[in-house]
């Protein structure tokens, strides 16, 4: 069975294994596995749109397609969750999805590193956008920003109480965002481990948990694309939010 | 963009108006069909309730830190932690949507506030 002990324990996975050491001064800068499958996805994604789009065509091929459809869906989310001013959005918005989901279908591949599966990088990712959104908001409305924290018709009586809770809560967004990437990304391919574990385990009875694992892989996937897709239509409404205040 | 009318007898400027006015009008009031789901809705507010909840202790332990006072402003800010939760909660699940600060739906487009 798999233990933290033995080389294949299902937390295995997220170790950080640095692959060129960077030393400055006493800060760490070595290049690893994680940095590297970051590379992967910003060069598939490159690679993918700029090959798909190298001929274009009319009608367009299967690579065409699929940079066209990925180019539609994210201009049709922007437009139903923050409206048409939102298409200004649209290069940040698009490299964001793109980033994430490639990160966390790269995780799928057996051998791999998911990078979407350490929390600080998804806080990362989620503090960029939330920074980006508060100075969008201070930016379009000044000072008026702050009747954000206060809700139309609280009585003036209960704006001590209010502001702090609104306050609190606005600022709970960065921690929503990155733990939900995070977590779900963490605990799916902790589970596939688990299970996979069973399957040399049990012997003949192992195909149970292998039919699982087959199952499971195909939830993780949806789930891959469900949270790059949910990251990104969170970072749009809190756009349309900093936009549109009351 | 479902009733597209190609009739050239318009004329191009006004065809295009009416196609704009379309796309611009398209902008829908819904959160997500996969933020919506139940099981999406479920995870979310979970979510939305612990990090509120992180955020307030958080908040009260730095300032306590700050200010050497002692419990007293982390077990202020926990309620207040608490209270931002449910309020996330209750929004998430009345369908108001993310924001912070709210009003009260005037029809489309304006239910999130």
């Amino acid at each position: 069975m798999a233990t933290e002990s033995q080389p294949h324990g299902p937390l295995e996975q997220f170790i950080i294994q640095p692959l060129v050491d960077v030393k400055l001064g006493s800060v760490d800068l070595s290049f690893t596995n994680s940095a590297l499958t970051m590379i992967m996805a910003v060069g598939l994604v490159i690679a993918m749109l700029t090959i798909g789009m190298r001929r274009r065509a009319l009608v367009p091929g299967r690579w065409q397609s699929i940079a066209e459809l990925s180019y539609e869906f994210i201009a049709n989310m922007l437009r139903e969750n923050v409206g048409s001013e939102g298409r200004r959005f649209f290069p940040v918005i698009f490299s964001l999805f793109m980033f994430v989901l490639f990160g966390n279908m790269i995780g799928m591949l057996p051998y791999s590193f998911t990078f979407t599966s350490h929390l600080i990088v998804t806080f990362a990712l989620a503090l960029a956008v939330f920074a980006a959104v508060t100075i969008l908001g201070f930016v379009r409305h000044g000072m008026h920003f702050f009747s954000f924290f206060v809700p139309p018709g609280t009585p003036l009586l209960m704006w001590p109480l209010m502001i702090p809770i609104e306050i609190i809560s606005y600022l709970s967004r960065p921690i929503s965002l990155a733990v939900r990437l995070f977590a779900n990304m963490t605990a799916g391919h902790t589970l596939l481990k688990v299970f996979a574990g069973f399957i040399a385990a049990l012997g003949v009875l192992g195909v149970v948990p292998f039919a699982l694992v087959i199952a499971l892989t195909g939830l993780e996937v949806l789930i891959a694309f469900l949270q790059a897709y949910i990251f990104t239509i969170l970072t749009c409404i809190y756009i349309h939010d900093a936009l549109h205040m009351h | 963009m479902s009733e597209r009318d190609p009739s050239p007898s318009k004329g191009f400027e006004a065809r295009l108006a009416e196609a704009r006015a379309v796309r611009d009008g398209e902008r829908g009031t819904k959160d997500g069909a996969a933020a919506r789901s139940g099981m999406g809705v479920a995870l979310r507010i979970g979510l939305e309730m612990v990090s509120a909840l992180i955020v307030g202790v958080g908040i009260g332990w730095l300032l306590d830190w700050w200010l050497g006072t002692g419990p007293w402003l982390m077990i202020l800010f926990f309620v207040l932690g608490s209270a931002a939760g449910m309020l996330s909660v209750f929004r998430t699940a009345s369908g108001l949507g993310q924001g912070v600060g709210y009003k009260p739906g005037k029809g489309k487009g304006s239910e999130r506030g």
